[in-house]
């Protein structure tokens, strides 16, 4: 489902808005809950917790070999190894696209995603046609999201039906030689990470 | 169980519509709705599979067609109504009649990062995993009314063992207040053309987070 609840009526954006509120209310009066917490939580994930994280993850690993087997080892020690990029909490595993193999993440009973990592995930990554045809059609949705691979590259589709968490670490655009990682992960985006992109092109000199 | 959240494989649903530069919220309530949620997680005496198995027993033209924070402000009044902790009068009125029945304390400023931080679901046990990487297995088909985490498409399909994760809270028992019942979890990759007929993309590997009681032995 594509839509959002404010872009219903203004009648029921006003009515989620009240009803949030008065639960709010209600759970603040019984001391359960700290309005100034849940501002920070909101914050956080406003400011903090979002896909430049994972970016860095990946250029760290495209020019550190070290750091990349690590990575692929144990995504969450080496991640957490890291130390700038946030508390990273457990079984986050990176998976390697290849030029024989491209990596997808999906979870179609829900909403899995790296959010540690990743931040939120999009509203597409929640939505019922993402998460009912990438198990099945990977190629099409490639093809929505603009991305055409060679018809005998494999595609393998990760769905994230437990606790473990995936990452997936995309290929190294050709023509970045030289480039340091902040010029690197400025490449990475998020859709990469997920497995329904790939990393921008570097710019072409003039 | 068989809900309509088990969607993977299902016709019908349209084309992905990817937001360009989205927000993390579309309005400041869906900001509320998920901060309080993760805040009484930490207070409200359920734990995550307890969560999710609320949202999956909604209504399915509800699930359907609210949005997900929708989805979540229902699924967050329907847990703290079943335990008795918030009742509908109080948030017809928006305000308390009584004090809280919870000893545990609020989540607290200094404690928002760890709360945020996915916590570990490994858990130890002396039971040898029944199977090791390169083996072959069929799911069960096996159709629960509540909560589980084999999706439909992937049950009585034959697979190939390709990660170990250790052993984990089994979702299926800790949903239903069951306790952990921690189980060796395994990566399970499935060809396109055993999940979906030959017909289908050839080039296609699937695989789910299973188990070991969804598996047995090929």
């Amino acid at each position: 489902m594509s839509h959002h609840d404010d872009d219903e009526d203004h009648s029921e954006l006003s009515e989620m808005t009240l009803r949030v509120r008065a639960l709010e209310t209600v759970l603040l009066e019984k001391g359960l809950i700290d309005p100034a917490v849940l501002d920070l939580i909101v914050e956080a994930y406003e400011t903090r917790i979002g896909p430049r994280n994972g970016a860095k993850v990946v250029a760290r690993a495209w020019l550190d070999p070290d750091f990349k087997r690590a990575l692929l080892e144990d995504a969450t020690a080496a991640v957490s190894s890291l130390g700038h990029v946030g508390e990273i909490g457990d079984h986050l595993i990176a998976v390697e696209n290849l030029p024989t193999l491209h990596n997808m993440v999906v979870c179609t009973l829900c909403s899995c995603y790296p959010t540690d990592l990743l931040g939120l995930p999009p509203v597409w990554y929640k939505s019922a046609p993402y998460r009912s045809r990438v198990v099945r059609n990977a190629r099409g949705v490639l093809a929505e999201f603009g991305v055409n691979l060679p018809p005998e590259m494999e595609i393998r589709v990760w769905d994230s039906t437990a606790e473990t968490r995936f990452l997936v670490l995309p290929m190294r655009p050709a023509g970045t030689e030289g480039f340091d990682v902040d010029a690197l992960a400025s490449l990475v985006t998020r859709d990469s990470m997920i497995g329904t992109g790939l990393p921008k092109l570097p710019e072409v000199g003039p | 169980m068989n809900g309509v959240h088990d969607m993977g494989g299902m016709d019908g649903f349209g084309r992905i519509e990817p937001e360009r530069d989205e927000p993390v919220f579309h309005a400041p309530w869906e900001g509320r709705v998920m901060a309080m949620m993760r805040a009484m997680g930490c207070v409200g005496g359920w734990n995550l599979d307890m969560f999710r198995n609320a949202r999956e027993s909604q209504p399915p033209s509800f699930y359907l067609t609210a949005s997900y924070y929708k989805s979540w402000e229902k699924t967050l009044e329907t847990l703290l109504l079943e335990r008795g902790l918030v009742m509908e009068e109080e948030i017809v009125a928006s305000r308390s009649f009584s004090g809280s029945t919870v000893a545990g304390q609020p989540l607290r400023a200094e404690d928002v990062s760890k709360a945020l931080k996915r916590q570990s679901y490994e858990r130890s046990t002396s039971a040898a995993a029944l199977f090791k990487v390169g083996d072959g297995v069929r799911t069960r088909n096996i159709h629960l009314p509540t909560h589980t985490r084999l999706p439909r498409y992937a049950r009585g399909r034959r697979g190939t063992i390709e990660r170990v994760h250790g052993c984990h809270v089994f979702p299926d028992s800790s949903a239903v207040g069951a306790g952990d019942d921690p189980q060796w979890l395994y990566t399970v990759v499935f060809d396109g053309s055993e999940l979906w007929g030959t017909d289908d993309d050839p080039s296609l590997k699937v695989s789910v987070e299973a188990f070991e009681p969804y598996l047995e032995a090929l």
